[in-house]
């Protein structure tokens, strides 16, 4: 989520920026020095032997793609793989090393898995967000275990003295068919190491007919026994000899910053060593810590403890009277009136004045909290000028960047070492709570340890963003929809990294409002101002869940406006198959990837919207009080369609009986990893329509824990969900698979909730709006 | 001073009585399998057996577990192949993992009181553990088939 597309408008992401125009070019030079290693830039991958390109290249750092760095065989044939991306339950630690291990003829069970330290220069870009990194990393790691396979094979024809031609790498030996000779991986590493890392291009790729792991889905994640033993180690559970625990104490209003505090009282709680403050940045404050007052302690106990025993004067800035009820008033007052113009096609005004009929939906989706269930922790050891942090981060180059920058000490000077991810849904792509634990183990010359309790997480979150959408669908007399006007007004990420940011991001007008698939002649879509008053982040798809939540949500309203099913109104809204032409949208973000690889296909989408139809039994009869519901989005260049079937009895309870999702994410890795996404989405998805919902009062947050920021549990859950992966046809580029199931699954709902009950919810989240 | 039987071990504390047994468990006797998720109880990623019985051991304190057998995932069985703890890793329940031992905790005490749960009191015993990432159908195939072997 890191690509830039319009850098006057980003200096605050000055990171990302340098780091894509300057630094990533100069790693590459610097990295080229290294004897036997190389990277690739974008212009490298696009050989012929793949029918398409990705945006790798243009990420900071872009891709490195050297055996050497990746790979290291053992003496007694032990294969060590390296997974440079972050586990926060996606199964990439697994995925990445395993295409590597299939190219490279390894046996898996013979494989280890090795997480790479924050080191973009070496490994390239670490950030794992997105949806990307099979998407990115698909043919740089099958290019990886080709050649060193390559490597091995040469090894061994040399020391049988025969041509290379005659030798072949299978299942962890290498063999000489003719001789009926085989030498073992181990016998060969030594040898290997000392052949020639060959060029890129000249590397075989294996036929994918011949592929023993991937698209097979029979190989279960690496963490999964230390998981179920409790021996997995996440973030918290990393202990230094001598650590320190903390608590901070932060600004209860965004932009708040402390004036005095009293830490007697805290100093007296057993088990607290001191009270000190912390070191805060002004707002916006881009990924910097808010600063507060910490309590240090033997144990996290003690110092929770101590920390409510503070007393403390915050002054609360500019922000304190954040009130989400005049907010949500405000952002709705500025989708009634014409906004900044991102998409224009027609002449929408006209078509709108001469429709027969105009429909109107306003759509409301307020802030959400990430809370996933390790609460943001991390370690730190600083002395001596260097530090060595301990972290479950999204984005490890960025941590460390972010930290020598924070503590001015050269990044050389800084290690981070990626623990496994308590979940991370984007929260942990910013690594405040790392730089916290970095400033206090400098002070302290001390390890600390930083712990968020979930309290700080939902009130101190780099939320989702609030937004209204608003949609004007113009019908001929036919009831053809001849005009459609949408204005979003939300406050954008870009606040949380420069002053004055009141125009959505590139990447955010991209998802699911600019790029709305259907085939209308005047079509307008307008960015009115919003102002952010609190810090804006991204959320697990980010802006694609307002935006599929009304553009969907409308499409039901439109089918019940005409009178036709719900499914035949989405597909005659898509229209024609074709390649959308995005002429009117100036800079058109496509999830940082080229277009001619990844075009929006509206082929693709109706083939989603058909399986999903076909495979969950659309229109099939339900019992009274049920309703069928059906939402289709495209993000993350994938293309998912989900029908949900839902019931809601006398009391307005509603229950999810079934959930059938379609997805076409191209050419994948491991089915079963993206089949346990997407039941995880609608879970997340069920969760944020029923309950999702944080709001401010007076500049606070006003949710604190599960309680008030409820999340579905067992006993509501979707009882099955059935997914349905469409195969992809040869050379099908690779596309995300993490975030895209999140996006259909409310306004299907919705859809279901209109056909069950004639009530259309317009608002997120349900809430009490079905209670009877 | 306070004596605690950790997992078969004998422990002792003689700090804060009242400090929950979760920041005991992790910080001061380093067995890091029991999660903080919530500090509350509404989330149950902290579970652990006192006796037989599961508890939240972020609410629970030192003091209460005094006299009686504490058990961590850690401790659940000797090779971590308890029914729920193999079934767990036959139907690849964990997506990020972390509040699982949590689950398997509650799972394997459900079992230990009702061998042969139904489908709706799986639903129930488990609905007090929440997972974000929503592993829950696969959690309640997974109880289901350490009951049951299929």
């Amino acid at each position: 989520m890191n690509i830039i597309t319009n850098p006057e408008k980003l200096r605050g992401f000055e990171r990302h920026l340098v780091k894509v125009q300057n630094v990533s070019r100069r790693s590459i030079l610097k990295s080229l020095g290294i004897a036997g290693s190389f990277v690739l830039a974008a212009p490298v991958l696009s050989r012929p032997a793949f029918a398409y390109e990705t945006g790798a290249g243009q990420m900071p750092h872009g891709v490195v793609v050297d055996p050497r760095v990746f790979v290291a065989i053992a003496p007694d044939g032990t294969v060590t793989i390296v997974a440079h991306r972050s586990e926060m339950g996606t199964g990439v630690r697994t995925s990445l090393p395993l295409i590597v291990a299939e190219e490279l003829e390894a046996d898996w069970k013979r494989v280890k898995v090795q997480q790479a330290h924050g080191d973009e220069v070496k490994f390239g870009n670490q950030d794992t967000d997105g949806s990307r990194s099979t998407r990115h990393y698909l043919i740089p790691m099958r290019q990886i275990g080709a050649s060193a396979r390559t490597m091995l094979e040469s090894a061994a024809a040399k020391r049988w003295g025969v041509p290379v031609t005659e030798v072949k790498a299978a299942n962890h030996e290498v063999v000489h068919a003719a001789s009926g000779r085989r030498l073992g991986f181990g016998e060969l590493a030594a040898d290997a190491a000392k052949e020639p890392t060959p060029a890129i291009a000249s590397v075989k790729l294996k036929d994918p007919k011949d592929f023993r792991y991937l698209g097979k889905g029979e190989i279960g994640i690496v963490d999964l026994r230390d998981i179920t033993v409790g021996a997995a180690q996440y973030g918290a559970d990393v202990r230094l000899p001598g650590m320190k625990y903390a608590v901070i104490a932060r600004p209860p209003v965004t932009g708040g910053k402390l004036v005095s505090f009293d830490g007697a009282a805290a100093m007296k709680v057993s088990g607290v060593e001191k009270v000190m403050e912390v070191k805060g940045w002004p707002w916006p404050s881009k990924f910097q810590p808010l600063g507060g007052v910490a309590v240090i302690a033997r144990n996290t106990g003690a110092a929770i403890k101590g920390r409510d025993a503070l007393k403390i004067v915050w002054d609360d800035g500019a922000n304190a009277k954040y009130d989400s009820v005049a907010y949500r008033a405000e952002l709705e007052e500025a989708t009634r009136k014409p906004g900044l113009v991102v998409r224009k096609e027609g002449d929408v005004e006209s078509a709108l004045k001469s429709a027969d009929k105009v429909i109107v939906g306003e759509y409301y989706a307020p802030h959400l909290a990430h809370v996933s269930m390790e609460p943001p922790v991390a370690v730190a050891d600083v002395k001596d000028g260097k530090a060595t942090i301990w972290a479950p981060v999204q984005s490890p180059g960025g941590t460390r960047e972010d930290t020598a920058k924070t503590l001015g000490i050269p990044e050389d000077n800084v290690t981070v070492n990626v623990t496994l991810l308590g979940g991370g849904f984007g929260r942990k792509s910013k690594c405040d709570f790392a730089l916290e634990a970095a400033l206090l183990s400098k002070e302290l010359g001390a390890p600390v340890k930083v712990q968020w309790t979930r309290e700080d997480d939902v009130q101190h979150d780099f939320l989702h963003t609030v937004s209204a959408e608003r949609i004007e669908a113009g019908l001929d007399k036919s009831g053809k929809v001849i005009a459609w006007r949408h204005r979003s007004a939300a406050p954008s990420i870009g606040s949380t990294f420069g002053a004055g940011a009141v125009h959505q991001l590139g990447l955010e007008l991209a998802m699911g409002f600019v790029d709305m698939p259907f085939e209308i002649a005047n079509v307008q879509c307008e960015n009115p101002e919003a102002v952010a008053h609190t810090r804006i982040g991204w959320f697990r798809s980010v802006s694609n869940i307002p935006r599929a939540f009304a553009v969907q949500s409308m499409v039901g309203e439109l089918a019940h406006a005409t009178g036709r099913d719900q499914k035949d109104m989405l597909l005659e809204l898509i229209g024609s198959p074709r390649i959308l032409k995005l002429d009117s949208v100036k800079d058109y973000w496509n999830n940082g990837e080229p277009y001619d690889s990844y075009p929006i296909d509206t082929a693709r989408l109706r083939r989603v919207v058909e399986i999903v139809a076909e495979k969950g039994e659309w229109g099939r009869k339900v019992p009274k009080g049920h309703g069928l519901g059906i939402a289709v989005h495209r993000s993350f260049v994938s293309y998912i369609a989900t029908v949900v079937e839902v019931a809601v009895d006398e009391k307005g309870k509603l229950t999810v009986p079934r959930v059938d999702t379609a997805i076409d994410c191209g050419t994948y890795i491991n089915p079963e990893r993206i089949q346990s996404q997407i039941e995880g989405c609608a879970i997340m998805g069920l969760s944020l329509a029923k309950y999702g919902e944080i709001s401010f009062k007076d500049g606070r947050v006003q949710q604190k824990n599960f309680d008030d920021f409820p999340v579905v549990r067992m006993d509501e859950a979707p009882l099955i969900t059935h997914v349905h992966i469409v195969p992809p046809a040869a050379d099908t580029p690779p596309c995300g698979a993490g975030e895209p199931g999140l996006p259909p699954f409310a306004p299907a709902l919705m859809n279901a909730i209109f056909a069950a009950t004639g009530k259309r919810i317009r608002a997120l989240p349900i809430g009490k709006q079905l209670a009877i | 001073m306070i004596k605690l039987n950790i997992n078969g071990k004998e422990q002792t504390w003689d700090g804060d009585p009242d400090l929950p047994l979760l920041w005991f468990l992790r910080d001061e006797a380093g067995l890091t399998g029991t999660k903080f998720g919530c500090g509350v109880a509404l989330c149950g990623a902290c579970t652990v057996m006192l006796d037989k019985e599961a508890v939240r051991a972020c609410i629970t304190s030192v003091s209460d577990a005094a006299g009686r057998q504490v058990t961590t995932i850690e401790g659940l069985h000797p090779t971590g192949d308890h029914a729920v703890q193999k079934a767990w890793r036959q139907v690849n329940v964990p997506q990020c993992g972390f509040c699982q031992a949590g689950q398997i905790m509650q799972a394997a005490a459900l079992l230990a009181e009702n061998p042969k749960p139904s489908h709706d009191q799986i639903r129930e015993a488990m609905a007090g553990n929440i997972c974000r990432c929503g592993c829950y159908q696969r959690i309640e195939n997974a109880v289901h088939l350490a009951s049951t072997g299929v």
